[in-house]
């Protein structure tokens, strides 16, 4: 069966100074049915852009340019802006950071559900409104029939994003979009929210692309894992070898950087320097400013995608080098 | 509408507002934001809502009209003329000469006069009852206010939120428009648009209208343009919500509260310029403008004539003061900001 969600050198830029800006350059990777995939890196890494990439929803000025998303075989990049509305929210949703500002202040939030739910499929008001009532329950609001009829600033942050999770999933879609969903939340509250997402993808079937530089996050909820930098692929590899065994550079830099990791009383390992603005990117690899393991090649060309194991895909040089011999023995 | 005689449209316009007020009423007590915030409105503003309702339910009573019912020989009044309420309780209060407050003798040479001691405000220089005459100019003030807005207001949100959310070529060409009317004296365009379009009520409100909405204009396209970028408005495009349906449901609402501050705080503005555009002789018949107007050299007599000036200042100011007071609350009361400040 091939994957649900088929990304192919996905390339989306911004114009610039200097030309052009690629904030997501050549990216390519599969999400399978049921499967949660985590989009891993720092901010401005291009993990954000490559799911507005997916659903058609690059801010201007910025624009995809190159690749394909192919969504169950039909590509999404060609499709019509009426045809690609109705991907949006019937196949594909998304939930958002800001659960705060994610509802329209001025409408009932019971309100809101029914009208996503209305907007894809013909039911009435009354049946939409029931069926809103029993997501309610399903996403785990006390009291639903109450909260129905409540306003969002009458919600915590934490039921706020029960009501988007409830939203998101109102029209049963295939895929959902998951941007740092737990970053504005108190930290019991973030438990709570994993817990239903993974129990909702179990109880659902729902494959998951979660976007999140936590991870944390990535151990509770990740099937696979896509580690992003400066807007390429760095690495991406089930969930137990990459963060037991990391091979790109960048990667064991981040674990390393885990207070969790560090031992109390000593300072924790962090990766020197700072991510290059997109104009000083190096023609090579965009890690090998700061890659501790940096050899000739790296600031010239970009590293091939190299297979170290079944499932795992890593771009770099010295993962690279290091294969063949490994190979041989 | 040829078929019909003006004051069955004013009839009808009477109708339209009083059920359309009643609809208001019905929506706002459905909503709890803006029931609370008319709860409070009438908590802080109890005096100036009053006054405004008195204007209102005056210029109301100027609007119901109907024939027949004028006793025979009534001076200045077509037998079967069509007359509304305020008419038919100052019939026959055309004197023959001028007169101050409550007087029982002329001033300024006039003949005798007939109702000697009833004119409250007096006569002005033609005769007619000066009390008359102001509470006739509440409607053409309401009018003006009124009117005026609901024509500016949807031409500013128009381009204001097509502007804002859609950008590009039509952010250009509303700045274009903009510029141009901004480049131009309001007071010079203001009389070149009367001046092609004829005198009248409507010519007067549409003029004040197209030189009216470009402040609103600015203000609703900012708001658009903050309002476009909010998450709610991305998180209803991400749930395939298409452009005009955001904009009906995501942006228009959202802007509310600053129609309403608008809306209320335009109104005062735009009853004064018509007594500036009365006293440049382009107003509309019947205003407090032109009262003034027709008093200003009154006022060199002796002994001075101060009572109409005096009575369509008061009037003018009277609903001027309300509106304002209500609608500084209005802004108050709305902006969440100072919503709990009182408190």
């Amino acid at each position: 069966m091939s994957a649900l969600l088929e990304v192919r050198d996905l390339r989306t830029v911004f114009p610039g100074e200097g030309g052009p800006t690629p904030v997501v350059d050549g990216v390519s990777f599969d999400l399978d049915r049921g499967e949660v995939l985590a989009l891993v890196g720092e901010s401005g890494s291009g993990k954000s852009m490559t799911a507005f990439s997916i659903l058609r929803l690059v801010p201007k000025p910025g624009r995809v340019v190159a690749g394909s998303v192919r969504l169950g075989g039909e590509d999404l990049l060609g499709l019509s802006v009426t045809a690609m509305r109705r991907v949006r929210g019937r196949r594909i949703s998304m939930i958002f950071q800001e659960p705060m500002t994610c509802l329209n202040p001025v409408v009932r939030v019971g309100e809101q559900v029914v009208e996503a739910i209305r907007l894809h499929e013909d039911v009435s008001r009354a049946d939409a409104r029931d069926r809103t009532r029993a997501l309610f329950a399903e996403v785990g609001i006390p009291d639903p029939e109450a909260r129905l009829d409540a306003y969002p600033h009458q919600l915590s942050g934490g039921l706020k994003q029960r009501v988007m999770i409830a939203m998101a999933l109102s029209t049963r879609p295939e895929m959902l979009i998951a941007d740092e969903p737990t970053t504005a939340l108190d930290v019991t509250v973030q438990a709570q929210i994993l817990t239903l997402l993974r129990e909702l993808q179990q109880s659902r079937g729902t494959a998951i692309l979660l976007i999140t530089h936590d991870l944390g996050i990535v151990n509770e909820l990740a099937d696979r894992v896509a580690v992003m930098y400066a807007g390429r692929l760095v690495e991406i590899a089930p969930r137990v070898p990459l963060l037991t065994e990391p091979l790109h550079p960048y990667t064991q830099g981040l674990l390393r950087s885990m207070p969790a990791r560090g031992r109390p009383g000593e300072p924790l390992p962090e990766i020197p320097g700072v991510v290059p603005r997109a104009s000083e990117w190096p023609r090579g690899c965009r890690f090998s400013t700061r890659c501790p393991v940096r050899f000739e090649p790296c600031a010239e060309t970009y590293p091939a995608e190299s297979h170290p194991a079944a499932g795992r895909r890593v771009f770099c040089h010295d993962v690279e080098r290091r294969l063949p011999s490994e190979g041989a023995r | 509408m040829s078929g019909l005689d003006p004051y069955v449209w004013s009839n009808l316009v009477t109708v339209a507002l009083v059920v359309g007020g009643l609809a208001l009423a019905r929506f706002v007590r459905g909503q709890r934001l803006w029931r609370e915030a008319s709860v409070e409105l009438w908590r802080r503003r109890r005096v100036a809502i009053v006054v405004v309702g008195v204007y209102l339910v005056i210029a109301l009573l100027d609007s119901i009209a109907w024939k027949g019912g004028v006793p025979e020989g009534t001076v200045g009044v077509l037998p079967n003329a069509p007359l509304t309420v305020v008419d038919r309780l100052f019939l026959d209060t055309k004197e023959a000469s001028y007169s101050a407050p409550l007087a029982d003798v002329e001033f300024y040479g006039g003949r005798p006069l007939r109702r000697p001691g009833t004119h409250l405000l007096g006569t002005d220089i033609l005769g007619r009852d000066v009390l008359y005459m102001s509470l006739k100019g509440a409607r053409v003030a309401l009018l003006i206010g009124g009117l005026t807005s609901l024509i500016a207001i949807p031409i500013a949100l128009f381009f204001g939120v097509g502007a804002g959310y859609f950008g590009g070529r039509f952010d250009d060409f509303v700045f274009f428009l903009i510029s141009t009317l901004a480049s131009m004296p309001g007071i010079l365009l203001l009389i070149a648009l009367i001046m092609v379009m004829g005198r009248g009520t409507l010519s007067v409100c549409v003029a004040l209208a197209v030189t009216g909405w470009v402040g609103f204009c600015r203000l609703s396209r900012a708001e658009t343009l903050k309002l476009r970028e909010l998450d709610y408005v991305v998180a209803a495009r991400a749930l395939g919500v298409s452009e005009p349906r955001i904009i009906w449901r995501h942006v228009l609402p959202n802007l509310a509260h600053l129609i309403v501050i608008t809306f209320v705080l335009m109104f005062s503005g735009l009853v004064l310029s018509e007594a500036v555009l009365s006293w440049l002789g382009i107003g509309v018949d019947g205003s407090w403008g032109q009262m003034i107007d027709g008093a200003r050299d009154e006022l060199s007599r002796e002994p001075i004539v101060w009572w109409n000036i005096g009575a369509a200042g008061t009037a003018l100011f009277g609903l001027i003061l309300a509106v304002n007071a209500v609608g500084d609350a209005v802004r108050d009361v709305l902006d969440p900001r100072t919503l709990r400040a009182g408190e």
